[in-house]
């Protein structure tokens, strides 16, 4: 409905001339070297259930743990297998053909350095790059813009970082120029959304409670009813539902791909995915995370489609503020908790493994008796890829990028040599 | 503060106002009804800063202009097509040359720019901002029910539709109903929208000369919607002597008058002679000032200030206003000879005003202006924000009927699933710069129920949280 106060236009013209200082140092060597990096970093807010997504099926307490929920080898549909401990959501066919060209690798039991279990400080600490929550008005991956090392790899005219999304995702916010891209398709709100409110709605508010209702029934019958209104007076609906979030996704991370693909366009990017908190209902092989593992799955081929030839040069990185208990809750989901996975895909990567530390799931081998334990640092992943990847200079990682993170050291060897 | 004092505060911005902005609450709650008076004592309350912008007959010459001119354009471009075909004539010529030819005109007309658009966006934003930044904004819900009570509709004339409501609405919404009326039954908007322009008594010396004739619409919207209400009395006779009296009320044709094109005129050669009588009373004056008399008369009579007060109540308290409440409006209006500033007063004045539940529905437009204030923002894109109107159903002056958007719940409740959609994206954008937590304590004060805290509480994101605190009934009903 309004301006945003963040006007991305302004904060360029007013900070235009410091960075132009920074492309202008870079450009004859990245060039000569041939190498023009990518990478986009999608945030899921809400926190993704690492457990729901790529489950541990060769260990002995993960049937105990998930019963009748536990993704497995042998179910309906089967879990796909990743190595001989770890199998991958169904939900995600095109992530697991990436994995198997070696082209994805997943992080799993990883967790940023945030402990507490508040979705907002933890996206917070997770795109601010710092120890702990508040207020912070940048990200770490617009920090990383102004601190290329000075043979710098990243081709100058890309350091502009690219935001889709009404909101700027904070991880790119800060001094480095950012350009800002809106989806034209409205983002229906999220199931989990519509239901919560149904919920608050049936506690104080009968009408609105039928009437929310009424809405979410006629969603359920299918698009066919959507695309008869998916207009009014030019102007776009929603569509409703797990197409709605389906095409959003794909909108959204395709569309960013293609900038990124651009010879002169922006060669960092960010956008966020809302809808993981799944406290009801979750599913496993099939269901809510399921639909929502597919959409991302949908947006991540989109990715590798729009950027062409350039996918070999390309890094995605998906990851999420926390995860969620190990156990199932007591209405079918999970609850906030601590270790899950993040996400890595592009054709720069070494894929076709898991990079884990495995905890264990007996009960004293979970945090506080209930989540994953994380034993990677989530940091060390971002940093590895930042100084092998972008060519970051690795003490600004240490200082300015990730504070007080001397003793986190970047995981090395995520990307291929070049 | 006590919580009453804090609640009543909430309730006055709720209910008389544009929804609490940050800060508001506290800044009335000492004296919640002496600031909603406070607000209509104010000079020119309801006046708005045009800036640059056209009045409403220069606006309409200006897009009358660029119209003709696209049709010159086009006309030219076919023109020129259709020759050079004729001298290719030996030349196996293409099948669809006529439709390149509509194609070089449709380019043609399309090379000058439309000018409706940018007027129409500029006004939006001038009123946006209005509602945006009112410290309550008592006195723009008066301004937002008389526009709605004196609709006029941008689909038929999109020029004039913001100049309308700041030359003939905001003047007199705290003025007598009987200004009012005469303004906005002369303005050229209104009489272009209910086809009053082209009406000319049966026995006029346009009449006579010219196939066309009465056109009843105008006089029978009058007393039908504006003044007596629905079944009050009046007879088809008094519609069409009313419509015989209003010949003649018509507007400059904008293509002859470069400096007066688009001005009320009346032009007695449409205006049927003779004495009419119009509920029981005769009229004699055959000008302009015969109508002027008709709806002077109209203004008051007790009808019309039964329907003033039960719409105004209606809009204000309860879809089922109290009827003391409306009774004691209505009799104010009479009294007053049709004060609105008075009448006005007396609903806030009144004990039913302050212990009416809060289930009144907003209005789409409500809503959505109250859940922007509650971020603190005073301006908005009046492109995006009119998109916005659209999809919740009720676009900006652009009323489905004469009688204007309907003001009850079981017309608007439907809506919810657009409500959530817009509220989503909105939430979206303004998630990184809003605390929902901060409009909880900040802007809602004491109205916000334990299950809307919890269930901000626990939302997964800053948007999930902002989408509950915006859809909850805190928000939606008043």
């Amino acid at each position: 409905m309004a301006i945003h106060r963040h006007l991305p236009s302004r904060r360029e013209a007013l900070l235009g001339a410091g960075t132009l200082f920074a492309w202008s140092l870079t450009p004859r060597l990245a060039r000569a070297e041939g190498r023009d990096p990518r990478m986009l970093v999608i945030v899921l807010r809400g926190a993704l259930d690492g457990l729901g997504a790529v489950a541990p099926v060769g260990d002995p307490d993960w049937i105990g743990l998930r019963g009748e929920r536990a993704l497995l080898l042998d179910g309906k549909p089967p879990a796909l297998p990743l190595d001989s401990f770890f199998a991958l959501n169904p939900a995600m066919p095109n992530f697991h053909r990436l994995y198997k060209a070696q082209q994805a690798a997943i992080v799993h039991a990883t967790a940023t350095p945030y402990r507490e279990r508040s979705h907002f400080d933890g996206q917070d600490v997770l795109e601010s790059g710092l120890t702990r929550p508040g207020a912070v008005d940048t990200g770490w991956l617009n920090r990383a813009m102004l601190s290329l090392t000075s043979d710098g790899r990243v081709d100058p005219r890309g350091s502009r970082v690219l935001g889709v999304g009404s909101v700027t995702p904070l991880v790119v916010r800060g001094r480095a120029p950012v350009l800002s891209w809106v989806p034209q398709r409205l983002l229906p709100a999220s199931a989990d959304t519509q239901s919560r409110l149904l919920d608050l709605y049936l506690h104080t508010d009968p009408k609105l409670a039928a009437a929310l209702e009424a809405r979410m029934r006629l969603a359920a019958l299918g698009p066919a009813t959507v695309s008869d209104a998916s207009m009014v007076d030019g102007v776009p609906l929603a569509a409703a539902g797990i197409n709605g979030v389906r095409a959003y996704f794909a909108e959204a991370a395709g569309a960013a791909a293609r900038f990124l693909a651009k010879p002169d366009g922006p060669r960092v990017g960010a956008l966020g995915f809302v809808g993981w908190d799944t406290h009801i209902n979750e599913g496993a092989a099939s269901g809510q995370l399921a639909n929502l593992l597919g959409a991302l799955d949908s947006a991540l081929a989109a990715i590798e489609t729009n950027m062409g030839d350039n996918w070999r040069q390309t890094v995605v990185a998906v990851v999420t503020e926390f995860g969620r208990t190990a156990r199932i809750n007591g209405t079918n989901g999970t609850d906030h908790g601590t270790g899950t996975v993040a996400f890595l895909a592009g054709g720069a990567l070494r894929g076709g493994r898991v990079v884990a530390d495995w905890p264990g799931l007996k009960q004293a081998q979970l945090y506080q008796d209930r989540d994953l334990k994380p034993t990677t640092d989530l940091r060390a992943v971002l940093k590895g890829l930042l100084r092998d990847h972008l060519r970051v200079d690795e003490r600004a990682l240490a200082t300015s990028i990730f504070p007080d993170s001397a003793d986190v050291s970047p995981t090395a060897g995520l990307v291929h040599a070049s | 503060m006590s919580t009453s004092a804090n609640a009543q505060a909430a309730l006055a911005l709720h209910r008389f106002g544009m929804g609490p902005r940050p800060g508001s609450i506290a800044a009335i709650q000492s004296d919640p009804r002496g600031a909603l008076i406070a607000e209509l004592d104010r000079a020119a309350a309801a006046e708005i800063v045009a800036g640059n912008l056209p009045s409403s007959a220069k606006a309409f010459r200006t897009v009358t202009d660029a119209n003709a001119k696209r049709q010159a354009k086009a006309i030219r471009a076919k023109k020129e097509q259709e020759a050079k075909r004729q001298t290719a004539d030996a030349l196996p010529m293409m099948e669809d040359g006529a439709q390149a030819a509509g194609e070089m005109a449709k380019m043609a007309a399309e090379a000058v720019p439309d000018p409706g658009r940018p007027i129409y966006l500029e006004e939006a934003r001038l009123r946006i901002a209005a509602a945006l930044s009112a410290q309550i904004g008592f006195v723009e819900r008066l301004v937002w029910f008389w526009s709605n009570h004196f609709c006029v509709s941008a689909d038929k004339i999109r020029s004039m539709s913001g100049a309308y409501e700041r030359e003939a609405i905001r003047p007199h919404v705290l003025g007598r109903f009987s200004d009012l009326l005469l303004t906005t039954e002369g303005h050229p908007a209104m009489l272009f929208y209910l086809d009053q322009t082209v009406s000319m008594g049966p026995n006029s010396v346009a009449g006579i000369n010219r196939t066309l004739g009465l056109n009843e619409n105008f006089a029978r919207e009058i007393l039908e919607l504006h003044t007596l209400g629905v079944r009050t009395g009046y007879t088809q006779n008094d519609v069409l002597s009313f419509a015989n009296v209003l010949t003649g009320w018509t507007l400059v044709p904008p293509g002859d008058n470069p400096e007066h094109g688009g001005e009320f005129t009346f032009n007695a050669r449409l205006h049927e002679p003779g004495a009419q009588k119009v509920l029981g009373k005769n009229y004699e004056d055959e000008t302009v000032e015969q109508g002027r008399a008709v709806l002077r008369d109209l203004a008051a009579q007790p009808a019309t200030a039964t329907h003033v007060a039960t719409k105004l109540a209606r809009a204000f308290i309860a879809d089922n206003p109290p009827p003391p409440l409306v009774e004691r409006m209505a009799k104010m209006f009479v009294d007053t000879a049709g004060d609105l500033k008075e009448v006005a007063r007396t609903m806030v004045l009144s004990d039913e005003a302050w212990t009416q539940p809060i289930t009144k529905l907003k209005r789409p437009n409500e809503w959505v202006v109250g859940i922007v204030r509650a971020t603190g923002l005073t301006q908005a894109d009046p492109a995006r924000f009119t998109d916005g109107q659209v999809l919740l159903g009720e676009p900006l002056w652009r009323p489905p009927s004469p009688k204007g958007f309907p003001d009850d719940e079981p017309s608007w409740i439907d809506g919810m699933g657009r409500r959530l959609d817009v509220a989503n994206n909105f939430a979206e954008r303004v998630a990184g710069t809003t605390d929902p937590q901060e409009i909880i304590e900040n802007v809602l004060g004491s109205s916000v129920s334990a299950q809307v805290k919890q269930a901000v509480g626990n939302a997964e994101s800053r948007q999930q949280a902002l989408v509950l605190l915006f859809m909850s009934a805190e928000f939606q009903r008043r």
